[in-house]
């Protein structure tokens, strides 16, 4: 039945529908493809008896003709949403065997809708990452691999005299081998890399995701895969374990810009239990999908054009700008004028409210604990053994910038530059730009340790193009857009209004449309 | 600004979390490229500029001054890595 696993997410609604197949046949299907694909370390639990059991329940709703929006569509979550019942680390070994007792409001929005759990994907530990690698259940394999071929007959940029740029080339180039995790794979990008990955390789029909500054979008980029950042406030946040509070934000990475909207629609919406969720009404996204744009002003921010930005990116910039174009958009040169400064100014906000946020980690209410000789020596000990590397250092760096003598200097001033991010947009949108197009990362996926590894800030420069909409609390959509020359997929993205991410569908869907599907050859 | 090793062992404190004499000079090195990397936000002008507290302009939403919960204390511990009657426990606190 691997037939099923490659349908969209509404080509699989309106089959059920139909009656072409069952509910459990969709998720039996998936449940198989999830074993033999256990190599690329997606999911770090499978939840097969629940998943066969919402199943069920589904066909029993669907007989009845009481089927939900989402009924009987198996689905991925992401291991930072608390499921009832059902182990959540965050990808931590301070959560150890945590089980909730309580079902996060997003997830509880989709079981409401009739979906499925497939299972728990992998994620950074604590979603701190941009590669899944600081995963206390080890890294994320992407299903693409580097090609030794300078040019693919698909390739969308081919035409446009792409050449490889030797900063693109790492260790792994043309990655072939089969076998083990480490060494010659790619990573999926991060911190939403299980999810990413597991909808890329077909381990489900979509799945949950989080993005602090790029966490859905960039994985999305790196996998071929759709992502969407809802606004700040779209998604409560109640059950999602936090990173940084004021720009934590839920959403969906899916295979098609019409499943990103149908995922949305259920995972959106008012939430009395988070004081920050908008009470506004949730649209049906999908009438976005097909809608004109015919006369709507793109902007082109300048500061996204980097200096030594790979010309294969540049070209992509350049092939979405026409695609726009020739649907009937209007281009316009914008300034930014504080872009550079949002990914500084996040690594100052994120820690500093990761380091409040993981206070809670104290070996005493739930997860690890390790004795210690008095109380204080049991935190730190408990908190020592607990935390990764890259846990350990956000923590700390944030413990240090709201330190007295320091929190002006540090977390005020990062503060009011994220005041004049946000104005910078707000000016664009005033001046009549209905969205901004940019690249939605600087380059196309990595090799497992290539980054990293001696300064913790190349890792970080990852998220540049995304980071800057977190800070500004703004929606955001990455498309996949094209493939490189080494036959990786790249990605663009759309930013748009505050609560208007109907019109980040309307140009996705024009994007996907030019640009086409991408998908990797199964090798696992 | 960098920071030296008493100030590393002193976040560490601070943060609560214990670190080996032979980590510091490693961490040394990584938070102080992470403030070598945001020291390019001294040269912003941000004279007059109010600081970000909501990224969204709404107004804090506040519930009902009542009792909406209780009476699941199994709940409440069921995670807890140890507990006595009811309670979580601790190392002794007061002496």
């Amino acid at each position: 039945m691997s037939g099923l696993t490659s349908l969209t997410l509404a080509q699989a609604r309106k089959a059920l529908a139909n009656k072409d197949f069952t509910a459990v046949e969709l998720t039996d299907a998936h449940l198989a493809a999830m074993e033999k694909a256990r190599a690329l370390n997606a999911y770090v639990l499978e939840t097969p008896d629940r998943a066969k059991a919402m199943a069920r329940a589904s066909d029993a709703r669907i007989a009845a003709g009481k089927a939900g929006p989402l009924e009987g569509i198996p689905l991925g979550i992401k291991d930072l949403f608390c499921t009832e019942g059902v182990r959540t680390t965050a990808c931590s070994h301070i959560l150890g065997n945590f089980v909730p007792p309580y079902e996060s409001t997003v997830t509880a929005h989709l079981w409401r809708d009739g979906a499925v759990m497939l299972g728990k994907l992998n994620n950074d530990e604590f979603a701190m990452g941009s590669s899944n690698e600081t995963s206390c259940f080890g890294p994320v394999v992407n299903p693409w691999r580097r090609h030794r071929t300078r040019a693919c007959p698909s390739s969308v940029l081919q035409d446009s005299g792409s050449r490889v740029n030797p900063a693109s080339e790492g260790s792994n180039v043309g990655a072939s081998a089969m076998g083990g995790i480490e060494g010659a794979h790619l990573v999926p990008g991060g911190s939403s890399g299980g999810s990413a990955a597991a909808v890329a390789a077909r381990l489900c029909l979509g799945a949950t995701a989080t993005d602090t500054g790029g966490s859905i979008r960039q994985p999305a980029a790196f996998t071929g895969t759709v992502g969407v950042k809802p606004t700040y406030g779209r998604c409560s946040r109640w059950g999602i374990v936090a990173f940084a509070s004021s720009l934590d934000q839920a959403g969906p990475i899916a295979r098609t810009v019409r499943d990103g909207a149908m995922l949305l629609r259920s995972m959106a919406g008012h939430d009395p239990k988070d004081t920050t969720s908008a009470d506004r009404a949730v649209p049906d996204y999908e009438q976005a999908i097909g809608r004109s744009i015919k006369g709507m002003t793109i902007g082109i921010p300048k500061e996204y054009r980097l200096d030594g930005m790979p010309q294969e990116i540049e070209a992509l910039w350049e092939k979405g700008k026409d695609w726009l174009k020739s649907a009937g958009a209007r281009l316009v040169d914008i300034s930014l004028p504080h872009t550079k400064y949002a990914l500084p100014a996040y690594y100052i906000v994120a820690p500093a409210e990761a380091s409040s946020n993981l206070a809670r980690y104290d070996g005493v209410r739930y997860g690890l604990r390790e004795d210690g000789r008095d109380i204080i020596d049991m935190y730190e000990r408990t908190r020592a053994e607990g935390f990764g590397d890259e846990v350990r250092r956000r923590v700390m760096i944030g413990t240090y910038v709201l330190s007295a003598g320091y929190y002006d200097a540090y977390y005020l001033r990062a503060q009011k530059v994220r005041t004049l991010i946000k104005r910078d947009f707000e000016t664009c949108f005033a001046d009549g730009i209905d969205a901004v197009l940019t690249p939605a990362t600087p380059s196309a996926a990595f090799g497992i340790g290539e980054k990293g590894g001696a300064d913790p800030v190349e890792m970080y420069l990852n998220d540049i193009f995304t980071v800057t909409v977190n800070m500004a609390g703004l929606p955001a959509i990455a498309v996949p857009a094209g493939l490189d020359s080494q036959h990786l997929p790249l990605g663009l993205q759309v930013i748009g209004r505050p609560f208007d991410e109907e019109t980040l569908f309307a140009l996705g869907a024009v994007i996907e449309q030019a640009a086409g599907h991408f998908h990797p050859e199964r090798w696992w | 600004m960098s920071v030296d090793a008493a100030t590393v062992r002193r976040i560490a404190h601070l943060a609560r979390i214990a670190v080996a004499d032979d980590e510091i000079e490693h961490l040394r090195g990584e938070l102080n490229a992470m403030l070598a990397f945001v020291e390019q936000l001294s040269e912003v002008d941000v004279e007059g500029v109010e600081p970000m507290t909501s990224v969204t302009p709404m107004q804090m939403k506040k519930r009902v001054d009542a009792i909406t919960d209780g009476d699941n204390v199994d709940a409440i511990l069921q995670n807890a890595p140890v507990t006595q009657d009811g309670y979580f426990l601790v190392p002794k606190v007061v002496e």
